[in-house]
This record gives structure tokens, sequence and C-alpha cells, in this order.
């Protein structure tokens, strides 16, 4: 696999191509790059806005490009890509731009009399060099929002798109290299080796998106030199269903969150759904119905669908269905279409809690439906497992809201849809326990990649004695005073009457 | 590992108590932060005894750095609990219909903090109340390096704190060891790169994620002041910050001093007489510096001074007694860089001066050197402040004093690079040990049609026209937070 080297670089494209990216050629990468940093290039609100600028115009000029891509990936359908990837990046470019130089002011913080005179501010600066690795799923969202971040925060990037989306990760590897300043920001294209050769160098943060068990692998490799980390990482969103609600509008959303967001697999579709024993057959009714207005009767056929990634995961999500607990359980779907790596949509009604479908993240157009007496169990059945990236509600119920907003630990929460927090930059992105660490989005992006500098300015007037020694019983009786002692305590203490 | 069983089934029982929301109550956090402040006042003597007695520390350094900056904060969190509990809303984009968006802070669960030695009351505490005051359950493990403080600590936290959210766990690397193997929802550890490493690792297995507040050489630029009070003031801070605060045994002390070259004879100068002003002929003997912790490190410290080089630079001070572990304030000038005092971290009374050409190389010279937890410069040149800020990384800087930014609430706390990462004081203790939730709110009431599949060439046609590529519009129209224009509903009609 070849990284975008420097175009003054004396060797041929086939010795380019066949030399791999080990170890040597990531330290000499990160070592270009930590050069580059140190230049001050990348400080400036200029650089920062010019390289922002290139890369909304490469989304824009390119867009074609990209939903080809996807198209080829993961059969995403040209709407999908164009709402949610395309737009997002943009959103986030125009976001970027807009508040840039707000988020680049220091910030002037209030002194207290402990520091008294004294003037204070806190100042953002960036890390240096940063790895963003990201995920196959929304490939060009999840590289490049976070390199929005690390851009307009002012450092040195390196993004490692997934291998399992091999157009898009090399159209970004070709864009990227075409639009953006190469002496700052590169794209490593690659598999294990190269993510491993990436993972031994020393970088100032690293952005992981992905599974927890490549998660551990990228925090222990931080450990080694004590880099800060941010893991967007997934699993098992939930959402809870209540009755006396308008069902169509919940279904809708319920379908619009999994099947419409990339045939569910997305970090935070709803991953199983918790209603009562008594709703479930009107859930379930309410689900055929709109699942075929989306559909249609042949959703194999349907091009609104995104196809399962590769055969791998096809695999993977067969074996959840051919699981003997769950026989039996399928009330809609369950057609697959191996050479087309297809599943169709698929509800499942009553599944047993210890079925391997209820253990994992099922990341496919998978919906299982647990039943519960009452519906305030759902939040037991929740909190029994790891917090997960998201979790949503629908109901109209005031009091069972306020619940579920204050037991329910998730990365984010939703009252009565599905999904949309994603869209919302003044929120933070993020998971929680299992599900992550950090978050992004917004100024939450900027912050992620800078460090907040602490500056106190002091006078040389204004000292207090009672800092020096030689330490009088006075001093200690002042000191005392100065600290809790309010007014009176101060003048009691310089008289000495205390 | 008869501890194992013992130390799980606390936990299991911590954990339960957390699962129980009693600790999420506001009147329950509120009740611990006034416990522990009864703790530190109505102890007060108990904690100067006891940090006399680990380390040797003067009552006023143990009321300036420890008891009266804890006292501080108590008061400021129990000033600001119910801000800081409080949902913020979050700004929305456009005519979002009918949705609302909120960042909720919860707590994390079960933590941990691992202390040092160094100002056992305050780094064990100053984390335990940004913990408690988000709502968690704590473990506190203090260093064994500082007995007398640790055992108080454990006596008095389990005398004032509620016992089954607050435990103190004392040992050595041993308890350290099998608590880092068990689960816990947030890690926050003070003291070496070197444990950071091992507490970080350790943190992989459950992805806990951690704060780590480390070290480093905090370098004093000292610019060539000419108004003699402000170098009389600048010589007085860096002896406090320096020898004056645990005997150099701070991570944010003054590690060594940068000057020009033409301007360090008056330096030193200025520094013999206000060391002598300040604690006499015998500095020993004044009893207001604190001792070495223990005979390692004392041994440590003696070995910086045994190559001949370092020994031949020193220009004041050396004399070192081993029994009493006290080593007095030593100055040096020029020691070679390769030398070990040049490239650890000295953590001691023992302060190098390395001479410049021109103040502004001080820059470079930082820069070749792992981020230290915090940079001093004593100027009044605007300039030169500017560079510092942009030029360098660092934890913080401080300009015309030391230390006292530990004491700023408004201020972060924390490291970068090799110096840490994460931060605390203030409110940022309380958000280190929270987690930020975004909630957002929907009403059943707005939905329209064009946010659903099957995407027809008609619905993609129409959507195009109407909304002039405006990309976020799209969006917007798709998760059904904005209605399209009144022409899209009326052609569908």
């Amino acid at each position: 696999m070849s990284t975008t080297l420097d175009s003054h670089e004396t060797t041929s494209p086939v010795e380019e191509e066949q030399r791999a990216f080990d170890a040597e050629a990531a330290s000499l990468l990160v070592k270009k790059l930590r050069e580059a940093f140190a230049s001050g290039k990348t400080r400036g609100y200029g650089w920062r806005v010019s390289q922002l600028k290139a890369l909304a115009k490469l989304v824009d000029d390119q867009e074609q490009q990209i939903v080809d891509a996807l198209g080829n990936d993961i059969a995403k359908p040209p709407l999908e890509t164009v709402a949610y990837e395309i737009a997002m990046l943009k959103n986030s470019c125009r976001v970027a731009l807009k508040e840039l130089k707000h988020w680049m002011t220091p910030e002037k913080v209030k002194t207290s009399i402990a520091t008294f005179p004294s003037s204070a501010e806190i100042v953002s600066e960036p890390l240096g060099v940063v790895l963003i690795i990201s995920a196959w799923n929304y490939p060009f969202l999840l590289s490049l929002d976070p390199v929005i971040g690390a851009i307009a925060a002012g450092n040195t990037v390196v993004l490692k798109p997934s291998e399992i989306a091999p157009a898009t990760s090399s159209l970004m590897a070709k864009l990227l290299g075409d639009y953006m300043d190469n002496s700052c920001i590169r794209v490593v294209e690659g598999a294990v080796d190269e993510t491993s050769a990436l993972l031994q160098q020393k970088w100032d943060k690293i952005f992981y998106t992905g599974n927890g068990r490549v998660a551990r692998v990228v925090m222990a490799a931080a450990a080694k030199h004590l880099t800060p980390v941010v893991l967007e990482l997934g699993g098992k969103s939930p959402a809870v269903v209540d009755s006396n609600i308008n069902l169509k509008v919940a279904t809708r959303r319920i379908i619009a969150g999994k099947w419409c967001c990339n045939n569910g697999q997305a970090c935070i579709s709803p991953d199983y759904i918790i209603t009562t024993k008594d709703h479930a057959p009107k859930l379930v009714d309410a689900l055929k119905t709109e699942l075929e207005t989306f559909y249609g009767k042949n959703p194999l056929e349907s091009k609104d669908l995104s196809r399962i990634v590769n055969s791998n995961h096809f695999a993977r999500l067969t074996k959840l269905l051919d699981d003997d607990k769950v026989s039996g359980k399928i009330v809609y779907g369950g057609e697959k279409d191996e050479s087309k790596l297809k599943i169709s949509p698929t509800v499942l009604l009553d599944v047993p809690r210890d079925s391997l479908i209820m253990s994992e993240e099922i990341f496919g157009p998978l919906l299982p439906i647990l039943t519960v007496d009452k519906l305030e169990e759902s939040f037991d059945v929740i909190n029994s497992g790891p917090k997960p990236l998201a979790a949503y509600i629908f109901t109209n119920n005031k009091k069972l809201k306020e619940q579920f907003v204050g037991t329910i630990s998730a990365g984010g929460l939703v009252i009565n849809d599905t999904t949309l927090h994603l869209a919302v930059h003044t929120l933070p992105f993020g998971g929680v326990g299992e599900s992550g660490v950090g978050s992004y989005h917004g100024k939450f992006s900027f912050d992620a990649f800078s460090h907040k500098k602490a500056v106190l300015y002091r006078s040389f007037l204004g000292d207090a004695p009672v800092r020096y020694p030689p330490y009088t019983t006075t001093k200690l009786r002042l000191l005392k005073a100065l600290i809790g002692g309010g007014i009176l305590g101060i003048i009691r203490a310089v008289f000495g009457w205390s | 590992m008869a501890m194992m069983p013992a130390l799980e089934r606390d936990l299991n029982n911590m954990s339960e108590y957390y699962e129980s929301g009693k600790t999420k109550d506001a009147s329950w956090r509120e009740s611990q932060l006034k416990g522990l402040r009864s703790f530190i006042m109505e102890k007060q003597d108990h904690i100067m005894n006891a940090l006399m007695q680990d380390l040797g520390k003067h009552q006023l350094e143990a009321f300036r750095d420890e008891i009266g900056t804890l006292i501080k904060t108590l008061n400021l969190a129990l000033k600001s609990l119910k801000d800081w509990m409080s949902g913020k809303k979050a700004k929305l984009p456009q005519i979002a219909l009918l949705t609302s968006a909120e960042i909720v802070p919860e707590p994390l669960g079960l933590v941990l903090i691992i202390s040092s030695w160094n100002f056992p009351f305050g780094l064990s505490l100053e984390p335990l109340i940004g913990a408690v005051a988000a709502g968690n359950v704590a473990v506190l493990k203090p260093s064994e390096l500082s007995p007398a403080c640790s055992s108080l600590l454990a006596s008095g936290i389990a005398t004032y704190l509620d016992n089954n959210a607050i435990k103190v766990v004392q040992g050595g690397p041993e308890e350290t060891q099998q608590l880092l193997q068990q689960r816990w929802d947030k890690i926050f550890f003070t003291g070496s790169a070197r444990v950071g490493r091992i507490v970080m690792s350790a943190a992989v297995k459950h992805l806990t994620p951690v704060t780590l507040e480390l070290g480093g050489k905090c370098p004093a630029v000292v610019d060539s002041l000419s108004s003699s009070w402000d170098i009389g003031t600048t010589v007085k801070r860096i002896i406090v910050g320096k020898f004056g605060t645990c005997a150099g045994q701070a991570c944010i002390s003054i590690d060594y001093v940068l000057v020009e070259k033409g301007y360090c004879s008056k330096l030193v100068e200025l520094m013999k007489v206000w060391i002598k002003k300040m604690y006499g002929d015998n500095p020993q003997r004044s009893k207001t510096i604190a001792r070495i912790v223990n005979k390692h490190h004392f041994s440590r410290l003696k070995s910086l001074l045994d190559d001949k080089m370092v020994k031949q630079s020193v220009v004041y001070g050396g004399s070192m007694d081993e029994e009493n572990l006290f080593i007095e304030p030593t100055i040096l000038v020029n020691p070679p860089l390769e030398a070990a005092i040049m490239s650890e971290e000295i953590f001691g009374p023992l302060l190098p001066i390395i001479t410049v050409e021109k103040i502004e190389e001080s820059i470079k010279f930082i820069n070749c050197r792992p981020k230290p937890l915090a940079i001093y410069a004593f100027t009044k040149n605007q300039t030169l402040q500017r560079r510092m800020i942009s030029e360098t990384s660092s934890g913080s800087v401080t300009f015309n004093d030391a230390i006292l930014q530990y004491a700023a609430d408004s201020l972060p706390f924390g490291g970068v690079g090799e110096s840490g990462f994460g931060m605390y004081h203030g409110k940022f203790s309380f958000d280190t040990f929270s987690h930020q939730k975004a909630v957002v709110r929907r009403s059943f009431l707005t939905d329209f049609w064009y946010r659903y599949p099957p995407w027809t060439l008609n619905k993609l046609q129409l959507l195009e026209v109407s909304y002039n590529y405006d990309y976020l519009g799209l969006l917007l129209v798709l998760l059904g937070l904005k209605r399209p224009s009144k022409r899209l509903i009326s052609d569908h009609i």
C-alpha cells in the first residue's frame, strides 16, 4: 500500500507502489509532519481557513465521485450519501469557517482574591501531529469530520481511512492529495499492518472511530506515549416504545434511524426495541405496514437500501438469524441474497435475552423486539448492559421521559425520534463507558484537538508578605483570614485581634 | 492476593450503592462537601501535624498550599453545585420545529483517585471534591510515602463522609496494582510519567477514561528587569516557588532558571541575599523548609551533585544532612546540559541557572525538551510574553509569579504531552468526573412524507429544485427539522 509522498522525492511510481508502509515509513512521515508543525504554518488563521475552504470545495466539486464510491463500497443510496455524508460535512465546514475566529480567541476568565491582583485567560493551542483512524460505514463523514476539527485547531494530520470501504479510501487519498496542503495533511491507506506501523509512533492525539476490540489496541499503543485519545465506538442502542403515542410517526422514525441509515450499519441506529407485551403486536403491524410502503414488496430489489458491506459481516448477520434461540421469532423479512450481499429488513419478536442477537451490536438490518410486562422494566434491561452510544424512547408520558433522562446513561438520548442528535453541532457527540471516550462535532471537534493552556498574568505590585518566610504566627493568622475569614476576619487579623 | 475478594466485594457494594441513585441527589453531594469541609476545618491541627511528620512541612505552607486551598475549593463547590449540576440548553440550528436540545451532566459511576506524597491532602481531596460534586462513588488511594497523612485521610474520610460511597485504600505498589485490575468508570492519577503509563495501560482493559497529572522540568525565564522592586519581587517569588514549596518537591516547582549571561550574577547575588533574609544563616534551623521525603529521594538528589562538573557549578548551598533528610537551598550556574540534573525532573531544592546570550533563546531551549506542566516568565516585555504563549507549549504559563496558578479556580490545571492530559480545579474538576450527555426532545406533531423512502426520482428532483443545492436545508428537511417551502407541498398535492 502506498502513501501520498512529496512530489520532490525521487522515486519512480513503481518503487512507491512496492514500498511497504512499515514502521520506518511511518516514523519518517511523523517526522516530516512534526517539522511542518514546528515551522508554525498551521498555527495561523489564514492557513486553517484555506484548508477548510479547500475541503468544502473538494466535497462540492466531487459530489458525484463520492456518491459513486459509496455506491461501489456499500451500495449506499445516493440520497443517503448526499444527505448524511456530504450535507453534514458541508455543514461542519460552514460552522468551522463561521466560528473559527471566535474559537481561536483566548477566553478571558475571572480571577479571585486568591491570586489578586491578576488577570487570566485560557488559550487554545494545537496539540501537534494527530492521527485519525476512521470507519467503513460512513467513510467520508467519519474521516473528514474529525479532520475538520483537527485542521481548525491548527494541527497536522494523518488520516487512515478504513480498508473495508476501498473505493472511498482510495478516492479520499487522491482528493486530499489534490486539494489539501500535503506538507501537513496526509492519507495512509492500508489494513492491519499499516495501522500497526502508525500506532507505534508517538502522536499528540489519536482519534479513533470503530469497535471496542480495536479501540483497546489503539489505547494500549497510545498509553506507551501518554497520548490522549478520543474513541468513538458503538453499542446496542435501544429504542423504548410506549403505547398511547402516534404509532405511525414513531414507526417511521424508527425505520428512518435503522434502515434508512446505511441499512442499520450505523453506530447510532436503534439496535433493538423494548415494548410491552400488550403493545408489541400493534408495533409489529405498524412496522410491517410502513416497511412495505418504504421498500415495497421486494425489499431485496429496492435501490433505497445499502447492501451489507462484505461477506464477513454477511456471515456474521446470517449467524445471528440462524441462532436456534431466535428461530420462529422472525415476523417480517428474513430474506437474504448472498451473491448481492443483501439482507432484507427483518423484524424479530420476543427474542430471548440470552440469544446471540442480543449479546452483540447487530450493525445490520435486523430489528429484535424485546417485550416486558411494564414499560418501566425496560430501564433495568438497558442498564444491565454496557452503556450504549445512543438511547431512544417514544412516549407521551412526561414522568417516563424524565425517568428515562435521569436513569439511562448513554452517549446521547433522543425522545420521540432517533439519530438526529448527530446533526446538532451544538451537542457533543460521543460515548460513555463501552461506547467510548471523548466527543466531537462543532466546537467540541475544535476542543478535542486542542490543549487548553491556562495563562495567568501577575503584577509585580500587590504582594502579600504572608506568602514569604520567615513564617510568623501573625502571617498565619492573616492567611487564614484571607482564605475563609471575610473582610472582618481580615481586619481582625491585621490588627492582631484574632 | 488475600486482599482481592474483600476489595471486589467492597467495590460491588459501592456500585450497588451508586445504582441506588443516592449519590445523584444534590443534597447528598452537598452533605459530602460539607463533611469534607468540617474534616479540614476541625482537624486542621492534626493535618498540620501529619504534614510536619511526613514532610517537615511548616504550618504556614500546610495552610497556604493545602488546607487553605481546599477550603477555598469547597466553598466554591458548595456555592456553585446547583449551577454545575443543571443542564445547559444547546442552541439549535435554524427553525428546528418543536425540538429542544440540552447537555445534561451525569456522574460516571465508580472512580479511582490515586494521589501523590508531596501534597497528600491537596492532591487527594481536590479530585475527590470534583468526584463527589459530580455524584460519583470514589476510592482514594493516597501515597504510602506520606504514611501519617495517608492514615489521617483514611480515618478522616471514614468519620466525616458516607462510607458506602467513599473509601480509602492504603498501601503501596501492590495495593495499587490490585486496584488497577478492577473495573473503574474513571481513573484520576497524579504522579510520575512512568507510573502514568502503567495506569493508562491498565485502563485499556475496560476502556476507562483517565486523567494523568504528571510533571516535567518547569522553567522560569527571568528577563533583565531594570526596576529593583521588580527584580526583588521576582527573586522572592522564585525562592518561594522553589525552596518554599515542599523544598522543590512539587510538580509545578520551578525546576531551573533561564537568564541572560549579563544578568546572571546580579540574579545570583540577590538570591543569596533573600535566601538569608527568609531563612536566616542556617536554613535547617529555621524549620521553615520541608525536608526530603525519604532516603531514596535523598540519595537520588545527592547523586545529582556527584558529577564533578555539576559539583563545580554550585555557587551557593550544597550541604546535605542525610540523617535528617535535609538539603539546604542550593544554586548552580550552568551545570552541563547532558548531566542528570538537567535531563530529569529535579524535584528537590537544587536550582540550576542556565545562561543564554539573549533571553529570546529561552524559547528554543524550552522547546527542545518535553512539554512541562508549567512555564514561568518574569518579564514586562509584552512581545516576549506573547512569544512565550504562542511559541511554547506547556500545561500553563504564569507571568511574574510561580505556583500561584494552582489557586486559580477559573483556570484549568493539567498538562500536555509528557506532563499529562486532562484537567481539574474549579468547575473543571466537576466536568472531569462527569459525562456530558446530549438530550434531544421531539414532538410527534411535525413529520413530512419526503423524509422517507422510496426515494423516487420525483422526490429527489422536487427536493433539489426546492433547495437549490442547499445541503443543510436538505438535511434538515430529511430529518424533519424544517418545513419545506409551500410550493413543494402544493406541487405534491
